[in-house]
């Protein structure tokens, strides 16, 4: 699934499908004819009601399931690379590695040469503030810091595309919004590389995105695409959020997801009095 | 109501109360030792004493006192290590090749479907054979040398591994199988990097049980299968009614049990240096 370098696109996505089949037989459409594109270097948003097939989409893109139908074109630029990494939303670094070897992990799954990967496994905790903690195993850590780990972990293994499923979805929320500073700050400095990130948090998708996708409730569809005007680096979030555009996008976001929401409220409600 | 600001705790107080919780837990810590250390003491001065006066028949519970000087004459004349170091190594032997059977094929069984279709049934079915059972088996295919005494210790080793093995695996959450594919972990390095120390926990369940019923098998393989050992010199001790020699085998295998565990909570300090 590779398309040729030098195109305006580094993710096309065509006629996706993906029906599952529950235990008691009952047939589940969670992805119905997704379509889109994602430019290098594009940092985009997808937001939807919980439920509407948000996280499989990202699961597909990253290889971890397999479709019904349709087609993902990732292109490839540097075949020496991996073509994507994932920071999920539970928490996943390795219990059993200390917080240097998780940073390292992916690098040497792929061979990369000791010399090398020490070095960029170095840059990216003293980008992501983890140096300290170099040595220290998981659990030592806050929710946050192993976070940040994931961060590190998905960065240092260079990959075309980042995929981030709500990975900050369960911590409190004056960490996140620091998380969120330092996610940009990190990306922002070294433009180019392609996010595709999963929010159920308006304010999040519109703060961190160039273009905020809205799903619709199951089955998922793209219900509309905005384009996100502020400027990069984009600084302090909690001042971008005083500026009366951040009110009316965040709005016009809300009013396509309202509907949706009670779409799949009404869906749920016809489903259980079904039963 | 104003700004409250909390009065800091005046330092000087504050340190005589650390100082007088950390003497507490001292004493108690202390007095905990000693009991821990004198209890033993105390039974064996209370059987001395019920010996002596004649409250038991020395015939078959005879003098700690007389079991101990059995114990340094063997020792100084090294019968005792003659027969130990036998047993240690039957013991180190089997235990290591069956835990080392017991974690390949328990990897391979929790991490590929395949593997547990093929080998489930045969597994489940070998498994609850007692395996002292087969020990005239083992004798009739091995002889009556080292190897059957080491084969008898490393299949009841093996099965007892097998399985905490294979669910260790299985419980791994979902997620670290998830972000290691996603890391490009595959083949040999997920079971190596994943698979092997997201199981360990569970796979030092598999050593204890696995180390406590190879000491089990290995005397009841020298009472009946051998000249040599612990196991031997008790069975050998019986039959000469030599009651004092017993008591110092029984005396042995006692510390060798405790000592095997106190062996497995170092390595499992050493492999095992984070929690799930």
């Amino acid at each position: 699934m590779e398309a040729p370098p030098g195109g305006n696109a580094r993710i096309v996505v065509r006629g996706l499908h993906k029906v599952f089949e529950t235990a008691s037989g009952q047939v589940v459409v969670a992805l119905q004819d997704i379509d889109l594109t994602v430019r290098p270097g594009e940092f985009l948003c997808i937001v939807g009601p919980s439920g509407c097939g948000k996280s499989t989409f990202l699961r597909l893109l990253a290889g971890l399931e397999r479709s019904s139908a349709g087609e993902i074109r990732i292109e490839v630029t540097r075949p020496d690379r991996p073509v994507n990494s994932m920071v999920f939303q539970e928490q996943s670094t390795f219990p059993w590695m200390t917080v240097r070897q998780n940073t390292a992990f992916g690098l040497e799954m792929r061979g990369v040469d000791r010399r090398v990967r020490d070095e960029l496994v170095g840059y990216y905790l003293r980008k992501i503030g983890l140096e300290a903690f170099a040595n220290a195993y998981p659990h030592q850590l806050s929710g946050g810091m192993k976070q940040r780990v994931c961060l590190a972990r998905a960065f240092a293994n260079e990959p075309e595309v980042l995929l981030m499923d709500e990975p900050f979805a369960s911590l409190d929320e004056q960490t996140r919004i620091l998380m969120q500073e330092e996610l940009l700050r990190v990306w922002e400095g070294e433009r180019g590389r392609t996010v595709v990130f999963i929010t159920h948090s308006i304010d999040e998708a519109v703060l961190l995105a160039d273009t905020v996708v809205v799903m619709s409730a199951r089955p998922g569809r793209v219900k509309a695409t905005f384009a996100v005007p502020f400027p990069r680096p984009r600084g302090q979030l909690a001042q971008l959020k005083l500026q009366p555009e951040f009110a009316q996008l965040t709005y016009k976001v809300w009013e396509v997801l309202r509907d949706e929401v009670l779409n799949a409220q009404a869906a749920e409600l016809k489903a259980w009095a079904r039963t | 109501m104003g700004a409250h600001v909390a009065r800091p705790v005046p330092a000087l107080a504050g340190m005589e109360a650390l100082l007088r919780e950390r003497s507490r837990r001292q004493r108690r810590e202390r007095v905990e030792r000693l009991v821990m250390v004198t209890s033993p003491i105390i039974l064996l001065v209370v059987w001395e004493v019920v010996a002596v006066v004649g409250l038991v028949d020395i015939r078959f519970f005879p003098r700690p006192s007389l079991v101990i000087g059995q114990l340094i004459t063997m020792t100084a004349s090294g019968e005792l290590w003659e027969h130990l170091s036998v047993t240690l190594l039957r013991i180190a032997v089997g235990f290591v090749t069956g835990a080392t059977g017991g974690v390949v094929i328990g990897l391979l069984m929790g991490g590929s479907r395949w593997a547990r279709a093929i080998l489930g049934p045969m597994m489940a079915s070998i498994y609850p054979i007692p395996k002292i059972a087969i020990f005239p088996l083992i004798l009739l295919v091995f002889g009556l040398g080292e190897i059957s005494k080491y084969v008898t210790v490393a299949i009841a080793v093996f099965f007892l591994v097998l399985f905490p093995t294979i669910t260790g695996v299985l419980g791994i959450p979902r997620i670290y199988i998830d972000a290691g594919q996603n890391l490009g972990a595959r083949g040999f390095e997920f079971y190596r990097r994943i698979a092997l120390p997201g199981a360990l926990p569970s796979i030092f369940t598999g050593f204890r049980v696995g180390l406590g019923v190879a000491l089990i098998i290995i005397v009841g393989v020298e009472f009946v299968g051998a000249t040599s050992g612990i196991g031997y010199l008790i069975w050998n001790s019986w039959q000469l009614f030599n009651i004092n020699r017993m008591f110092s085998g029984l005396l042995v295998l006692a510390a060798l049990g405790h000592l095997s565990s106190l062996f497995l909570d170092e390595l499992q300090k050493r492999l095992v240096p984070w929690r799930l």
